[in-house]
C-alpha cells in the first residue's frame, strides 16, 4: 500500500500526531473528545491462501491473465460482430447488431475489470498501511513563498500595471458569454410577454371544437352519456405553432348526467346538456390529464396520482396538484356544432412566475 | 386463436410486393387473414344467429337471464341497488361482458375482473339476443369490422390519443384509482375489443361511432394486433410497463450487482 510521507508504519506514532493536527478553534472541525474511543489498531495480518500455497499463487496469476486475454477475445467479437451483423434492411437487425457488439465490449471491459482487481486482490504485495490526514492549510513559509509567487507574477506580467491590458481582458471575459444569453432568450416569445401568452390560448368566442387528431368538428348530438372526446379547437393543425398552442388548448370533453353535475351559479351556462370541456393539463406540472373513469367521474393524471372529480367542477380530490382543472365554456352554433363561449377564465396547467 | 392456419392469402400477398412497405403490410395482411379469417369464421355464425334471433334463443337467454343475471339485474334487467339496469346496452355489451368472463361477477369489488367464461358461446349468443330485445343498443359487430388489416399507422395515433393514458401505449395497461384498472389489451380478440369501444364496459369511457368511426376502430384493432405480433425490437419489454417494471429491475439488479462488486472488491482475498 502506498504511503505517504506523513503516514507511519509506526502506528502509535501516527495515532497521536492525528489528534495533535484537529486544532482548537478551527471552524467545523473544533470537536476534541475529551475520552475519545481507543484506537483498536488493526486485527492481526492474515496471510491469503496465495501467499501461503505457490500453487494457489501460480493459479491466481493463470485466472489474472486469461481474464486478460479473454477481454482481447472480447473486443476482438466486438469488431467481428459489426461485420457479422451488419444493419441492412429491417430494424431487426438492429437488435442483433446491437446485442452482439454489446455483448462483446461487456466482455472486453469486465474481463478487464474483474483481472486488474483479482489482481491486485491476490497476487499483489498485502500489508496494511496507514495514510493520516494532514491539515488544508500549508506551512507558512509556503503561504509566503505562494504569496511572493503572485506578487512576482504580477509584477512580471503587469497585470496590476498595465490596467489597460487587464480591463479589456475583463471586458472581453464578461462579454464572452453575452452571446449565448442573446441566443437563448432567442428560443422565448419575441416582443410578446410570457406571462400573457400562458394566460391565453387559442380557444375564444365561437372556435369549434374538433377531434383529436382529426380536427373534425363535434356535434353536441355526437356526444353520447358517458362518451369521452379528446378536443382540439378549429384550425389548430394549419397553425405553425400548432405543437405549442395545443399544449396549451388541449380539451376533455365528457357527457354526464345533467343531474350528477354540481354547478356553481356563475357557471350555469358554462356546460351543455351535461357536456362539460375541462382543461387536459394538469395543473400541478403540465402532464395530459384524461385517464377518465365514467362510473366515478373521476379524472386521474397518471403522472403524480391527483385526482379530479368532474361532478364538483374538477375540484382536487386527491394528489399534489393545488387548483382545480380550468373549464372551458362551452354552447352549440347554429348548426349544432360544439363551439366555446370564451378562452379558459384562468390561465392553463401549473403556476408559473407570475401565478402561484 | 392466432394460431389458427391461412389458406387463401396467397393471391392477396402478391399485390404489394414493391411497394416499400411491402413487409409491413405482408404482415398486416397475413395477420389480417389469419385474425379477420377465424373471426369471420367465429361471428358470421353469431350474426347470423343475431339477424334471425329466434324466439327459441330469446327464450333460452331470458332463461339463463332469470337463472344467473336477474338477482343484481332485476327479473325486468332495469336493474337493482346491486346492478345497473341492462335495458339498451344492447347485445354487444352482453357479448363483452359475459365473453370475456367479466359477468357474472364472484362478488362485488372496484371492479368486475376477467376470468374463465361461465358459459358456452351458444349461451352468451342467446343471452346477448335476449338483452338486445329489451331495447335499442349496439348490436355484436360484424366480422369485416374487426378483421385486423387497416392502417396501423393511423390506428397508433388514434391509440395514443384516445386509449394510451389508461391502457398503456403499449396496450400493457395500467392502474386508475382506487383499486381500479385499465386491462392489458394483449389477449383481447378483436371483437372484445370493439364492443367495448362501443359500450363503455365499466369505468372505461364510450368511444361511439361518431367520435371513433367504424373505421378508425378497425385500425386501432390492426395496431394493437401488429404490436402483439411484432417483438420489440428494443429488446426485453419487461412488460412494457414503462418506467415501474424497468425501474425495478435496475433497482434489484443494477444496484444489486454494484454493491456485490463493491463488496467483492473491498473484501481481502483470502
Amino acid at each position: 500500500m502506498a504511503q505517504d510521507d506523513n503516514g507511519g508504519s509506526d502506528l502509535a506514532a501516527a495515532d497521536s500526531s492525528a489528534v495533535e493536527l484537529v486544532r482548537a478553534g478551527d471552524p467545523g472541525t473544533a470537536v476534541l473528545l475529551q475520552d475519545p474511543v481507543e484506537n483498536p489498531g488493526f486485527p492481526p495480518h492474515r496471510k491469503r491462501v496465495t501467499d501461503k500455497d505457490p500453487k494457489k499463487n501460480k493459479r491466481a496469476e493463470r485466472t489474472v491473465y486469461t481474464l486478460f486475454y479473454l477481454s482481447i477475445v472480447g473486443s476482438i467479437w466486438a469488431i467481428a460482430a459489426y461485420m457479422l451483423f451488419p444493419i441492412e434492411s429491417n430494424v431487426g437487425q438492429v437488435r442483433a447488431n446491437t446485442l452482439f457488439i454489446g455483448l462483446g465490449i461487456a466482455l472486453a471491459l469486465l474481463a478487464l475489470g474483474f483481472g486488474a482487481v483479482h489482481w491486485g486482490k491476490a497476487l499483489m504485495a498485502d500489508h496494511e498501511g496507514i495514510d493520516v490526514r494532514h491539515p488544508v492549510e500549508g506551512t507558512p513559509a509556503t503561504q509566503a513563498r505562494a504569496v511572493e509567487i503572485f506578487q512576482q507574477a504580477n509584477e512580471e506580467s503587469g497585470f496590476g500595471r498595465r490596467t489597460l491590458i487587464r480591463n479589456s481582458l475583463i471586458g472581453a471575459l464578461v462579454a464572452f458569454p453575452l452571446p449565448a444569453v442573446v441566443l437563448f432568450r432567442g428560443l422565448g416569445p419575441q416582443n410578446q410577454n410570457p406571462a400573457d401568452l400562458l394566460r391565453h390560448t387559442m380557444w375564444k368566442k365561437g372556435t369549434r371544437l374538433t377531434k383529436d387528431p382529426s380536427g373534425v368538428p363535434i356535434k353536441a348530438s355526437d356526444v353520447t352519456l358517458g362518451s369521452v372526446f379528446h378536443v382540439i379547437p378549429e384550425g389548430l393543425n394549419d397553425r405553425e405553432d400548432m405543437l405549442e398552442q395545443k399544449a396549451k388548448a388541449a380539451v376533455l370533453l365528457m357527457r354526464l348526467k345533467p343531474t350528477d353535475l354540481h354547478v356553481s351559479p356563475e357557471r350555469k351556462n358554462w356546460n351543455y346538456d351535461g357536456i362539460v370541456a375541462y382543461s387536459k393539463i394538469c395543473t400541478h406540472v403540465g402532464c395530459p390529464v384524461a385517464l377518465y373513469e365514467q362510473q366515478t367521474h373521476h379524472l386521474l393524471c397518471p403522472c403524480h396520482q391527483s385526482q379530479f372529480d368532474i361532478t364538483h367542477e374538477a375540484e382536487v380530490i386527491f394528489g399534489p396538484a393545488k387548483r382545480p382543472l380550468p373549464q372551458l365554456p362551452i354552447t352549440v352554433d347554429a348548426d349544432g356544432y360544439l363551439v366555446a363561449r370564451s378562452d379558459f377564465h384562468e390561465p392553463v396547467g401549473p403556476s408559473f412566475w407570475e401565478r402561484h | 386463436m392466432r394460431a389458427h392456419p391461412h389458406t387463401t392469402s396467397r393471391s392477396r400477398r402478391k399485390t404489394g410486393r414493391r411497394h416499400p412497405l411491402a413487409t409491413l403490410a405482408l404482415i398486416a395482411i397475413g395477420l389480417g387473414l389469419t385474425g379477420g379469417g377465424y373471426a369471420a369464421f367465429n361471428s358470421s355464425t353469431a350474426s347470423a344467429e343475431t339477424a334471425t334471433a329466434s324466439k327459441q334463443s330469446v327464450d333460452e337467454g331470458k332463461k339463463l337471464f332469470m337463472a344467473n343475471c336477474a338477482t343484481c339485474h332485476g327479473l325486468n334487467a332495469s336493474g337493482t341497488d346491486n346492478g345497473p339496469s341492462l335495458i339498451g346496452v344492447g347485445a354487444a355489451a352482453v357479448d363483452f361482458q359475459v365473453g370475456t368472463g367479466r359477468m357474472p361477477m364472484a362478488m362485488q369489488g372496484p371492479q368486475a375482473e376477467e376470468k374463465p367464461v361461465q358459459f358456452t358461446d351458444d349461451q352468451v349468443k342467446s343471452l346477448a339476443a335476449y338483452v338486445a330485445t329489451l331495447g335499442p343498443g349496439p348490436a355484436i359487430p360484424d366480422a369485416s369490422l374487426l378483421k385486423p388489416d387497416g392502417d396501423a399507422a393511423k390506428g397508433g395515433e388514434l391509440f395514443r390519443v384516445n386509449c394510451a393514458m389508461c391502457h398503456n401505449v403499449a396496450g400493457a395497461g395500467g392502474a386508475l384509482t382506487e383499486g381500479k384498472f385499465a386491462p392489458d389489451l394483449h389477449n383481447v380478440t378483436p371483437a372484445h375489443i370493439y364492443e367495448a369501444m362501443v359500450t363503455g364496459p365499466q369505468n372505461m369511457p364510450v368511444f361511439n361511432n361518431l367520435n371513433i368511426t367504424p373505421t378508425d376502430k378497425r385500425d386501432i384493432i390492426t395496431y394493437l394486433t401488429y404490436i402483439r405480433e411484432n417483438p420489440s425490437p428494443g429488446g426485453f419489454e419487461l412488460g412494457g410497463l414503462g418506467p415501474v417494471s424497468e425501474g425495478l429491475f435496475l433497482w434489484i439488479f443494477g444496484l444489486g450487482s454494484i454493491v456485490a462488486l463493491t463488496v467483492w472488491i473491498t473484501a481481502k482475498s483470502n
